[in-house]
């Protein structure tokens, strides 16, 4: 039999899904011990006993200072200022892209400046955000909705002008106006591709929120694993991003799933 | 006075001739059948008819008014494809019309008017045997019922003139058998005046009252973009006597093997 026809069973699959995380699990404890052995004090691979004590003491403990559980805080923080961005963009992104796609006149007149101001590196204009709007919130808001406004307004308009052209011609044999077209024919089919190129878009969300925290704030995820380096303390950093990339999974993964619950004829 | 008048229409995209001098006049209530070669022009006519078109020289009338460039509500059209709203049920689908007339803001209507617009759409879906799937998506339907859907969706809305552009090309011959009868009764029950583009000859004469072809009356070898196509046959179908050897005639003419 080929190797292309051979498929694992439902236990095979759970298993290889599993495997890679286990042997990287594997590895990581087998190197973390390797030095420990031989310098105690050793930062760089902590053991899980320490990285547990970390999470213990972040996630469990009330700081001493200010008596808040930092890692909420810090999640908490965070995700305000993600949602809040990417939320921005993508109504910005629907307000841009539908009627860049729609209408030729004005496709025609914002349609380029869109694509030209796309390229324009965000994180190279972060120094511009914070002279701007100086370094409290709304700059790192800022920085996200500029990062990624301009795809999502680039992939709507793109969208739009993928609808097949006989729709929009049955719609204006049913007498619908311009404004009832965009209203009932377009803005519902693209609502599960905004919701699509916002999953997309939540990677570069994250890395321009972690870099605005970095630079300049006093809490959320990114502040808090640039402050801990300091320290080399990569009992804290390990699991902050492991923190992470499960909450970006999960954000995911909601998106997705909203979209099958709310758009059953999509991808059908 | 006809109910469509057009008068040596021509279409040229970028010094390629499509349609050339186009002369017609259609009554009310016929049922025009176009055939031709792939390529001469049938779509870009329909298109014109339909307002997404403008020709480049010469006048369409409908009932003795000038054709606006752009679709209208007097005139419904079904394509072979993308006929249909996916996003839509079935039942959305046929509501969308009723619905656009009612409320120019959102497209929408609720409460007792909502209730007398569906009341109206089931009893569409009723006449084009839909009922039953009327909570489905297109997506769930077949070829078949996608186009009894196209219709119905259409219809909703009264026009007088359905433009039907090879609507029934892509389903299976039992099918599109229903699909002419269907087709039939509506236009007699409704009193349309419908021109529908196929490649089927014999559909075309046996669908219609009157057929038109489409071709190239002069063709320059060297150059075949230069002329463009026009009507070259225009015959009235009804009781005609030997359907059979005009068929014929008109598959050797057009290079149609049989």
């Amino acid at each position: 039999m080929r190797v292309l026809n051979r498929r694992p069973g439902n236990v095979g699959a759970v298993a290889s899904a599993a495997m890679p995380f286990v042997l990287a699990l594997v590895v990581y404890v087998v190197a973390s011990g390797a030095r420990l052995a031989e310098n105690p004090d050793d930062k760089l691979l902590p053991s899980l006993v320490t990285i547990g004590d970390a999470i213990e003491r972040l996630a469990f403990t009330p700081d001493r200072r200010t008596g808040d559980y930092v890692l909420w805080t810090d999640t908490a923080a965070s995700l305000k200022r993600l949602l809040i961005g990417v939320g921005i963009a993508a109504v910005v992104g629907l307000a841009v892209g539908v009627p860049n796609g729609l209408l030729p006149w004005f496709g025609g007149f914002w349609s380029p400046w869109v694509r030209a101001m796309s390229m324009i590196p965000p994180l190279a204009i972060l120094p511009i955000l914070f002279i701007v709007f100086g370094i409290g919130e709304l700059a790192k808001v800022m920085l996200i909705v500029l990062g990624t406004a301009p795809f999502l307004m680039r992939d709507i308009e793109q969208r739009v002008r993928e609808l097949p052209r006989e729709q929009l011609v049955k719609a204006q044999t049913l007498d619908g106006t311009t404004w009832q077209i965009a209203v009932r024919v377009v803005l519902p089919q693209v609502l599960p591709r905004l919701v699509d190129g916002v999953r997309l878009s939540l990677g570069g969300a994250w890395l321009f929120l972690i870099a605005a925290e970095a630079i300049a704030s006093t809490d959320g995820l990114g502040y808090r694993i640039f402050l801990v380096r300091r320290y080399l303390s990569m009992d804290v950093i390990l699991p902050y991003v492991a923190w992470i990339t499960l909450l970006a999974f999960l954000l995911d993964y909601a998106l997705r799933r909203l979209n099958r619950r709310c758009f059953p004829w999509y991808g059908a | 006075m006809s109910l469509i008048d057009v008068r040596g229409v021509w279409k040229r995209y970028s010094g390629k001739t499509v349609l050339e001098n186009v002369r017609l006049k259609a009554d009310e209530h016929e049922f025009v059948t176009i055939v031709g070669a792939s390529g001469c022009g049938k779509t870009t006519f329909l298109r014109m008819l339909l307002g997404e078109v403008e020709p480049c020289q010469g006048v369409i009338e409908i009932g003795g008014k000038r054709l606006v460039p752009e679709p209208r509500a007097d005139r419904g059209v079904v394509f072979q494809r993308y006929s249909v709203f996916p996003h839509l049920t079935v039942l959305g689908n046929v509501l969308l019309g009723l619905e656009f007339a009612e409320s120019r803001l959102l497209g929408r209507t609720f409460g007792r008017r909502r209730t007398r617009n569906v009341e109206r759409a089931e009893a569409m879906l009723d006449r084009v045997g839909l009922l039953t799937s009327a909570t489905s998506y297109p997506s769930e339907l077949s070829g078949g019922m996608q186009q009894r859907l196209a219709l119905a969706q259409t219809l909703i809305t009264e026009p007088s003139i359905l433009l039907l552009d090879e609507p029934f090309g892509a389903l299976d011959p039992g099918i599109r058998a229903d699909m002419h009868d269907l087709v039939r009764e509506l236009h007699r029950e409704l009193g349309l005046t419908v021109f529908m583009i196929t490649h089927d000859i014999s559909e075309g004469f046996s669908l219609g009252s009157r057929l038109l072809v489409f071709d190239k009356p002069r063709l320059d070898p060297h150059e075949p973009d230069l002329y463009g196509a026009t009507i070259t046959f225009d015959l009235p179908v009804r009781e005609s006597p030997d359907v059979e050897s005009v068929v014929d005639d008109l598959n050797v003419k057009n290079g149609v093997r049989t």
